[in-house]
């Protein structure tokens, strides 16, 4: 009998696959410690509070605490996932992110939940889509952005053992597992698929829409090649400058906003070369999200399949 | 931005003139009356959006509306009026319950509550004062509240004005530091014309505050900080007026208005799992009734 395989359709929330990786490496180290603010169930850690309630600790709503608290943990040996919303982890406990994690190169796992418009309804207060373009600024910090629940759990898993400064961003609005049986390699970009007109750097929700716009745009005699960049920092300098000489455009697609997030790291190592390549930035453009579901704002945004074969044909055409 | 209902800010106009006039009992029932229609209309809101933060826009109705009904001086019809009251609900989830408080003022018409949550609606998840009147400031990250309402008690003092700032409190947001930090400004600056009101119902998001991070002793803490502390029953509409309109010393006030979340409604009452939940259309009927009562 064959194991049975997850229908083509299926879309997953990546927290549940956290969750399972970190309970499942907290019963190998003792050192593995959450820390979270009145996030049990929005964290997933429920199943980790009942195994391991001695090291949950829940500081309440208290961000800029929960965050120091993972410093002090980190610098007494301990390896502290600190799991929160994705908005009021990085937003709130910037200062702390920066000097008691990043500057004190304390190993701390910051966990950003729900990230990007997860929250949609919830409006902007709740949308994490700053924490790309913060972090990205900060010396000594990874950022790492998980397409898939299997890549969740590799990353979690390097995240364990690496020992170093890291922010991960664990999704929640669902999406289809693209990363097969390639795990979370740090720093490096996974080619999802080949191609030789243009090139689409994706990250997190948007990898799928990727693979999806490739498929679409083979099909209009466009090749497109779909990279999955889910180490933002530091980032994949070569990856760029391949897709710069094998392919003539680079499309940039993130639930981020473009002013820092990947499609300006991607867009400052392109702007940097002898020879640049086009570029179209898809993301959010310093905006505040009106009201509405996530799949709603995606679309708002420009942040579909169909926006991303636009972009990618138009850069093909325009060179052609 | 949102405009007002003429009508219903007539209607308001007369309520309010009633309640001057009436003994306390009389405006006991009137203000639980008005109350509990909030809870109604805001439970059908919720239904229909299929989100919203029900338990704690249940505890907090009483205080919303015992504070738009019959304390603030404010003008529906002139929301940008310089000397009005400020309101602040600094626990920005609760935006149904605010939004309900507001339509039943007349700062919008009501049937705008019908596109609460929805595509491209003024009523956010979360309260936003650039489509809203009546909304003084975007909440929703807790423990932006207090610091916020300070500097509003700040400029009312710098310009002279007799307007008071309110300012509505979670309990579970205590925990968040910058309330202190405003507390401890407050405090130092005698800030007379700030009442911040606790709504003290003992639970958060996902356990009870003395679980998670002890407040207790609450009271003593804000007197700590330089703050008179008054603490009623935040389902009492009369102590709540009279909290609210007693005369001021030199302080500012904190109100700990001790509550039930899901007040009003038996099976959401203290439990917190409904701190989030969705009711369904069986359980909004049977919500309804015990809220007719
Ligand atoms: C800074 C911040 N952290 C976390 C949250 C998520 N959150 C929303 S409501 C809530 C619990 C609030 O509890 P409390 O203040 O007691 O309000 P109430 O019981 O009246 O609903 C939490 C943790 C938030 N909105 N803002
Ligand atoms: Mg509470």
């Amino acid at each position: 009998m064959s194991a049975p395989v997850a229908p083509a359709n299926e879309t997953f929330d990546c927290r549940v696959a956290f969750a399972e990786e970190l309970s499942a490496l907290a019963r190998e180290d003792e050192r593995i410690v959450a820390v979270c603010n009145d996030s049990v169930g929005s964290s997933n850690l429920v199943q980790f509070q009942k195994e391991f309630p001695d090291r949950l600790i829940n500081v309440g709503i208290a961000e800029q605490d929960m965050v120091g608290v993972g410093a002090g943990l980190a610098l007494s040996g301990y390896i502290p996932f600190v799991c929160g919303a994705s908005p009021f982890l990085t937003g709130r406990a910037l200062e702390q992110i920066k000097a008691d994690v990043a500057y004190s190169q304390s190993p701390v796992v910051l966990c950003g939940m729900s990230p990007g418009m997860a929250y949609g309804e919830l409006g902007p207060t709740h949308h994490s889509i700053e924490d790309l373009s913060w972090l990205r600024a900060i010396a000594g910090l990874d950022v790492i952005v998980p397409a898939d629940p299997a890549e969740t759990r590799s990353a979690v898993r390097w995240a364990a053992n690496a020992a170093r400064p890291a922010f991960l961003r664990v999704g929640r609005f669902k999406v289809p597992a693209v990363t097969g049986d390639r795990p979370f390699t740090f720093g490096a970009a996974t080619t999802l698929r080949d191609g030789s007109d243009v090139t689409v750097v994706a990250a997190g929700t948007m990898v799928s829409r990727a693979l999806e716009a490739a498929e679409e745009a083979a099909e209009q005699g466009v090749s497109v090649r779909v990279l999955n960049m889910s180490t933002i920092a530091p980032l994949d300098e070569d990856a760029i400058r391949r897709a710069m000489t094998e392919t003539r455009g680079i499309v940039t697609a993130e639930e981020a906003t473009t002013t820092g997030g990947l499609g300006a790291a991607v867009a400052a190592v392109v702007v940097t070369e002898r020879a640049p390549v086009p570029m179209r930035l898809l993301g959010i453009h310093r905006e505040f999200a009106p009201t509405g579901a996530t799949a709603f704002l995606l679309e708002h945004f420009g942040l579909t399949a169909g926006d991303i074969r636009q972009a990618a044909i138009g850069l093909a055409r325009a060179d052609a | 931005m949102l405009v007002a209902d003429p009508g219903t800010a007539a209607a308001w106009r007369s309520f309010r003139h009633e309640f001057a006039e009436a003994g306390p009992e009389r405006r006991r029932e009137m203000l639980r009356q008005r109350a509990n229609e909030s809870r109604t209309t805001d439970l059908h809101m919720i239904g229909r959006a299929g989100l919203g933060h029900v338990g704690g826009d249940m505890s907090v109705l009483d205080i919303l509306t015992t504070l738009f009904l019959s304390v603030l001086r404010v003008d529906p019809e002139k929301p940008e009026w310089a000397d009005r009251d400020r309101f602040v609900l600094s626990k920005g989830h609760t935006a149904g319950a605010l939004y309900t408080t507001l339509a039943a003022t007349g700062f919008f018409p009501a049937a705008e509550l019908d596109t609460f949550a929805g595509p491209l609606s003024p009523l956010n998840g979360h309260p936003n004062r650039v489509k809203v009147p009546g909304v003084e400031t975007n909440t929703g990250p807790l423990g932006h509240g207090l610091p916020v309402s300070v500097g509003m008690a700040v400029a009312a003092r710098l310009s002279a004005s007799s307007r008071h700032v309110y300012v509505v409190l979670g309990d579970g947001e205590l925990q968040e530091g910058s309330n202190w930090e405003a507390a401890m400004t407050a405090g130092h600056r005698r800030l007379s014309n700030l009442t911040a009101v606790v709504d003290r119902n003992r639970l958060q998001q996902g356990a009870r505050t003395e679980e998670t991070n002890t407040l207790d002793p609450l009271d003593d803490k804000f007197r700590a900080f330089g703050w008179d502390v008054l603490e009623v029953d935040g389902h009492d509409h009369l102590a709540l007026h009279e909290a609210f309109t007693a005369p001021r010393g030199e302080r500012p006030t904190c109100v700990i208005a001790n509550t039930v979340k899901g007040r009003g409604v038996s099976f959401m009452e203290d439990r917190v799992e409904w701190h989030h939940k969705v009711p369904s259309a069986e359980q909004i009927v049977a919500a309804e009734a015990e809220l007719a009562r």
